[in-house]
C-alpha cells in the first residue's frame, strides 16, 4: 500500500480484456493515478462490468454483476478504468434496479463516482506533470461507448497534447464504428469484417504509425486487422503512450527478446 | 369494428381512468393556443433584410429571381423571360394580378387563362407569401387559383409581391388564417425551387415531375 | 448545422412534442377526423394490414379503377398494397422515381427515403431500355427525362391517386406530403379520387407543431435547408374549383401501432422516418438495406421490424448492432434506438428465443462473473492458454470455435499472467520489504 495515508484512494476497475490481454494498460492506469496524487487499489472481488449479459438481454445476470460490482467499489473515492465500454457499463447499472430498490440509489451512486481514466486524469492531472519519451505520429480512434455514452473527445487529446514527441494526425472518420462491438463481431464476422476494413483504410490514409484508443476491445479488433493486412501501423493503448510505458511491444506484436 | 378496437387499445395502452377531462383540457389548449415552437433565429430579422435572406435562400434552392421595382413591369418582365427562352405558350390563373395584365400585341406568346394540362411549357401565378427562412412560396389553391399550374409545365413563373415576405413559416400561417377566415384551402403548397431528384446514384438532376425551372418575379413596390 | 444553431434545441422540442402527442393521441386523432369529415373527405380506421388494403381495394372498385398512380409510401410497402391491387385487377404505377425504377425490376425499396439507393446507373438504364423499348442510354438527365416523359401519360391517365403522408394535422384535418420530385403533387391534383394511406401516429396538433418538424425532417434525411415541395391537402375539390380530386379518402392503418403505446417501445413511435439513423449506421452501410429482410432497413427497422412481423421471425435484427449509438445521436426526435434494441434481445433471452449456443455461452461466461475467486482461475488460466497457443509472435492467426474472429483478423494474444496475478504479487512483495 503507498505510504501516505492522506492522498484520496481511487479504486482501480482493471477490466477484463486489460485482466487477461493486456495488464500493461491497468499498471499504466495505476502509475498515472498515482502521478494525479490518488492512492491506488484494486478490489479482489471484482470481475467484469456485466456488459456481455446486458448486452445479450439477460437482466437477472446483469444485475446479480452490478450488485457485486457496487459492493466491491464501495467507498472509494472514485472507479477509474481504462475503457470508455465498461465505465459506460457501470453508468447503465441505475437501468437494471427499479427505483425503490436499495439498489437503485447505490448504483445511481457508483454511476456518479465512475470515470473513464483519461476523463479522470484531465480533471485531476496537473498536465505539466505528464512526461513521456514517446515520439511520433499517432491517430486516435474514438470508442462509441466512450465518445457517446460519457462524452470522451478532447479529454485523450488534451493529454496527448502535453507531450512533445506526439503529433496527432486525425483520420477519417475517426468517431465511426471500427465493428468490434462485443459479440457482435463473433455473431456477425462479415458485416464486422466489413466495418473494421473501413477502419484500418482510414488509419492507413492518417499517415499514422501508431493508432491510439481508449478501449482495448476495440485496439484488439484493429490491431488484429492491421496484422492480418500486412500493415505495420502499431496499436496501442492510449496510456501506455502517456505512462511513458510505449516501450513494451504493440498490441499483437511478438515479445522482444 | 376498426375504429372502436383502435381507440380501445390506445386508451387502454394510455391507462385513461373514468375522468378523461385533464387530458381534454390539455387538447383542447394546444389546439387553441397555437403557440410558436422555437423559432430560429435567422427568420427573426428586421423587414428591411428579410427580403434579402429570401432571395438568398431561394437562389440557393436553384430558383431564379427576377426583381422589378414596379407591378406595372410584371407582363413585360415575363415576356422578356420567355422569349429568351424561346417560351412560346404560357397558361396562367385567374388572380386579379394576372388579369390585370397589359400584355404586348406582338409578343409571340399564346396566352391562356385555365388550369395547366399535360405538355404545356409555362405557366403564370401569383403567390401568397414568401418565407425568408428557406426561400419558400406559399401558393394555396382556389376557383381563380388551380394547382395543376404549379406542377405541370416545365416552367412556372410566380410573381411575389416584397410586402408578402415573411420570416418564418408561423407568420404565414397566422396570415393564411386571416386571409381564409380559418378555413384550411383544399391545397396550399409550400414550394422551394424547381423539382429535382437523386434517386439515380444519388446524382442530382433537376426537373423529375414537377416545373425544370422555377421563376420568380419579385415586385419590391407591392 | 452550422446554418442552424437552434438544432439541438429544436429536437429536444421535438421529443417533448411527440411525447405530449402520444399522451393524446386518441384525442387528437378524433379532432383530425372530425376536421377532415368537416373538409368533405372520408376517414377510414384500419386495424391490420388486411383491413386497409382491402379499404383500399374498395375505393378504387367503387370508381372502377383500372389505374392507379401512387406517391411513395412506405406504409403502402408495409401493407403490401401494389401486389393486392394487381391481383384484384387495379394496376399501381409507382412515380417517384426511384420506385418507378424498382417497379420496372420487380424490386423492393432498401432505404425508406432513397429507395433505389442500391441501384447503379448501368441498373437503371438497363431497366429503362427493357422497358420503354427505347434507345439505350447511360446518361443520367436523359434517363429522367424519359421517366417524366413516360409518367406524365400515367399521371393523366390514372382513376385514382393515392400518396402517403409525412404528417396529420388535426387543427385543420389536413395532410402533408413532402417530396423533392413533385410526383405526389401530380398523383393527387389530376385523378378524380385521392387516397390518403398514412399510420396513426403522425397526428400532430397544430400547423405551427408540424413546422417544427419541417425544420428537422429535410435536415435529417438529405441535408437540405427544406423539401422542394410540402404540400397540404385538406379534402376534395370545393366549390368553384377548376381542378383538385373529386374526392377524398384518409385511411388511417393501425397495424401493431396502438400494442407500443403501453410497451417499451413507445418512443419508436416518435418516429417521422427521417433516415437519419440508416443513413449514419455503419452497419446499414456495410450490409445495404435489402439485408434487413422487410420494409423498414436500418436502425429504426431493427426496432420497428420485430414489432410488426413477430421477434421469433425478426429477433437476428435488434442483435445485428454494435451499440456505437450513433443513430440516437442523429436522431432528430431523440429515440434511444440501441436502448430500444436491448428491450428486444431482452425479450429474446427471457423467451427463450436466443440460440441455445449463446445462451450456453452466456450462462457459463455469468456463472463465472458472479464468483470473483472462480472468475480469476478462470482468466488466469484463459490467459496462459492463449499465450502458449500464440507462443512468441504475439497473435494468432487461427483459433478452433473463435473463426468468427480469426476469418478475418488476427487474435492478439495475452503475456500469460493477468494483471490480477501480476498485482498480487507485487502487492504481496511491497508488503514483505
Amino acid at each position: 500500500m503507498p505510504e501516505d495515508r492522506s492522498r484520496p484512494v481511487v479504486g482501480l476497475f482493471v477490466t477484463c480484456l486489460a485482466d487477461m490481454f493486456r495488464p500493461e494498460v491497468a499498471f499504466a492506469s495505476v502509475k498515472l493515478l498515482e502521478l494525479a496524487g490518488f492512492s491506488v487499489e484494486v478490489p479482489r472481488s471484482q470481475t467484469c462490468c456485466g456488459q456481455p449479459a446486458f448486452n445479450s438481454g439477460d437482466r437477472a445476470d446483469s444485475a446479480a454483476i452490478a450488485r457485486q460490482t457496487i459492493a466491491a467499489f464501495d467507498g472509494y473515492a472514485a472507479v477509474v478504468g481504462p475503457s470508455g465500454s465498461c465505465i459506460g457499463m457501470l453508468h447503465h447499472y441505475p437501468e437494471l434496479f427499479s427505483e425503490e430498490d436499495p439498489w437503485y440509489a447505490r448504483a445511481q451512486e457508483l454511476k456518479s463516482r465512475a470515470f473513464e481514466i483519461t476523463d479522470f486524469l484531465s480533471r485531476h492531472l496537473e498536465l505539466d506533470k505528464l512526461q513521456s519519451r514517446f515520439q511520433g505520429k499517432v491517430t486516435y480512434h474514438d470508442s462509441c461507448s466512450g465518445l457517446r455514452e460519457l462524452g470522451i473527445k478532447q479529454q485523450p487529446r488534451e493529454l496527448l497534447a502535453q507531450l512533445p514527441g506526439v503529433e496527432l494526425c486525425e483520420m477519417e472518420e475517426a468517431e465511426t464504428c471500427c465493428g468490434f462491438g462485443g459479440t457482435f463481431c463473433v455473431k456477425y464476422p462479415d458485416i464486422s469484417n466489413r466495418m473494421v476494413g473501413n477502419k484500418v483504410g482510414n488509419i492507413r490514409n492518417s499517415g499514422a504509425q501508431t493508432l491510439l484508443g481508449g478501449d482495448l476491445g476495440c485496439l484488439l479488433n484493429m490491431a488484429g486487422k492491421l496484422k492480418r493486412e500486412g500493415v505495420t501501423i502499431e496499436a496501442r493503448h492510449v496510456v501506455e503512450v502517456l505512462a511513458d510505458m510505449a516501450d513494451i511491444p504493440a498490441i499483437a506484436e511478438a515479445a522482444r527478446n | 369494428m376498426s375504429r372502436a378496437e383502435i381507440f380501445n387499445r390506445i386508451r387502454t395502452g394510455l391507462k385513461v381512468g373514468a375522468d378523461d377531462s385533464a387530458r381534454r383540457a390539455a387538447v383542447e389548449a394546444r389546439l387553441n393556443a397555437r403557440a410558436r415552437n422555437l423559432i430560429p433565429q435567422r427568420a427573426q430579422l428586421p423587414a428591411e433584410e428579410l427580403v434579402q435572406l429570401f432571395l438568398n435562400m431561394a437562389r440557393e434552392a436553384a430558383a431564379e429571381v427576377i426583381e422589378i421595382e414596379r407591378r406595372e413591369q410584371l407582363a413585360a418582365a415575363v415576356e422578356h423571360y420567355l422569349q429568351a427562352q424561346g417560351v412560346g405558350q404560357l397558361v396562367s390563373s385567374d388572380e386579379e394580378l394576372i388579369v390585370a395584365l397589359q400584355w404586348s400585341h406582338d409578343n409571340g406568346i399564346v396566352h391562356e387563362r385555365r388550369p395547366a394540362r399535360a405538355g404545356d411549357e409555362a405557366s403564370l401565378t401569383g403567390s401568397f407569401a414568401g418565407i425568408a427562412e428557406t426561400g419558400t412560396l406559399l401558393l394555396y389553391s382556389g376557383a381563380e387559383r388551380p394547382t395543376t399550374l404549379n406542377f405541370l409545365p416545365d416552367t412556372h413563373i410566380v410573381a411575389l409581391r416584397a410586402s408578402t415576405i415573411v420570416g418564418p413559416y408561423e407568420d404565414a400561417w397566422q396570415q393564411l388564417r386571416q386571409a381564409t377566415g380559418g378555413q384550411m384551402p383544399r391545397t396550399v403548397n409550400l414550394i422551394t425551387g424547381p423539382s429535382r431528384s437523386a434517386d439515380i446514384e444519388q446524382r442530382l438532376q433537376m426537373g423529375a415531375h414537377g416545373p425544370r425551372n422555377l421563376v420568380i418575379v419579385l415586385m419590391h413596390d407591392e | 448545422m452550422a446554418r442552424l444553431p437552434e438544432f439541438d434545441a429544436l429536437r429536444d422540442q421535438a421529443r417533448d412534442l411527440k411525447n405530449h402527442i402520444l399522451e393524446h393521441l386518441d384525442l387528437y386523432l378524433e379532432v383530425f377526423e372530425r376536421n377532415v369529415t368537416a373538409n368533405g373527405g372520408t376517414v377510414h380506421w384500419c386495424r391490420t394490414a388486411e383491413d386497409a388494403r382491402r379499404t383500399i381495394l374498395e375505393i378504387c372498385q367503387q370508381k372502377e379503377a383500372k389505374t392507379v398512380t401512387k406517391g411513395k409510401s412506405m406504409v403502402s410497402e408495409e401493407i403490401a398494397l401494389n401486389d393486392y391491387l394487381e391481383a384484384n385487377g387495379v394496376r399501381p404505377v409507382e412515380t417517384d422515381l426511384g420506385e418507378y425504377i424498382l417497379q420496372l425490376r420487380h424490386d423492393h425499396p432498401s432505404h425508406i427515403v432513397a429507395p433505389a439507393i442500391h441501384l447503379t446507373l448501368e441498373d437503371v438504364s438497363e431497366a429503362f431500355h427493357q422497358a420503354h423499348q427505347r434507345p439505350k442510354t447511360s446518361d443520367p438527365a436523359a434517363l429522367m427525362r424519359e421517366a417524366r416523359e413516360m409518367l406524365r401519360k400515367q399521371f393523366v391517365a390514372a382513376d385514382v391517386g393515392i400518396t402517403g403522408a409525412n404528417f396529420l394535422i388535426a387543427e385543420t384535418g389536413s395532410t402533408i406530403i413532402c417530396t423533392n420530385e413533385g410526383n405526389g403533387d401530380l398523383t393527387q391534383t389530376l385523378p378524380k379520387t385521392h387516397i390518403v394511406v398514412s399510420s396513426i401516429e403522425k397526428v400532430v396538433p397544430t400547423l405551427e407543431d408540424m413546422t417544427l418538424f419541417l425544420r428537422l425532417l429535410a435536415r435529417s434525411a438529405t441535408g437540405q435547408e427544406f423539401t422542394v415541395y410540402n404540400t397540404l391537402s385538406s379534402g376534395p375539390r370545393r366549390p368553384g374549383d377548376q381542378d383538385g380530386p373529386e374526392d377524398y379518402h384518409v385511411v388511417l392503418v393501425d397495424n401493431g401501432r396502438s400494442d407500443m403505446i403501453a410497451s417499451e417501445m413507445r418512443e419508436m413511435l416518435r418516429c417521422i422516418r427521417c433516415s437519419a439513423c440508416m443513413n449514419h449506421c455503419p452497419v446499414y452501410g456495410a450490409v445495404g438495406g435489402h439485408s434487413y429482410g422487410w420494409v423498414y432497413p436500418g436502425p429504426m427497422g431493427s426496432v420497428l421490424t420485430p414489432q410488426m412481423v413477430g421477434l421469433d421471425k425478426a429477433g437476428l435484427l435488434p442483435n445485428a448492432s454494435t451499440f456505437c449509438g450513433k443513430c440516437e445521436e442523429v436522431c432528430p426526435v431523440r429515440i434511444p434506438l440501441p436502448k430500444l434494441m436491448r428491450h428486444w434481445r431482452e425479450r429474446e433471452f427471457e423467451q427463450h428465443l436466443s440460440p441455445a449456443s449463446v445462451r450456453g455461452g452466456l450462462g457459463v461466461w455469468a456463472f463465472f462473473a458472479k464468483r470473483p475467486a472462480l472468475y480469476r482461475l478462470l482468466t488466469a488460466s484463459g490467459s496462459r492458454v492463449l499465450r502458449l497457443l500464440g507462443g512468441k509472435r504475439g497473435r494468432l492467426a487461427k483459433l478452433p470455435l473463435a473463426g468468427g474472429w480469426t476469418d478475418h483478423r488476427d487474435l492478439p494474444t495475452p503475456s500469460g499472467t493477468t494483471f490480477m496475478q501480476q498485482w498480487q504479487a507485487q502487492q504481496k512483495r511491497e508488503h514483505r520489504s
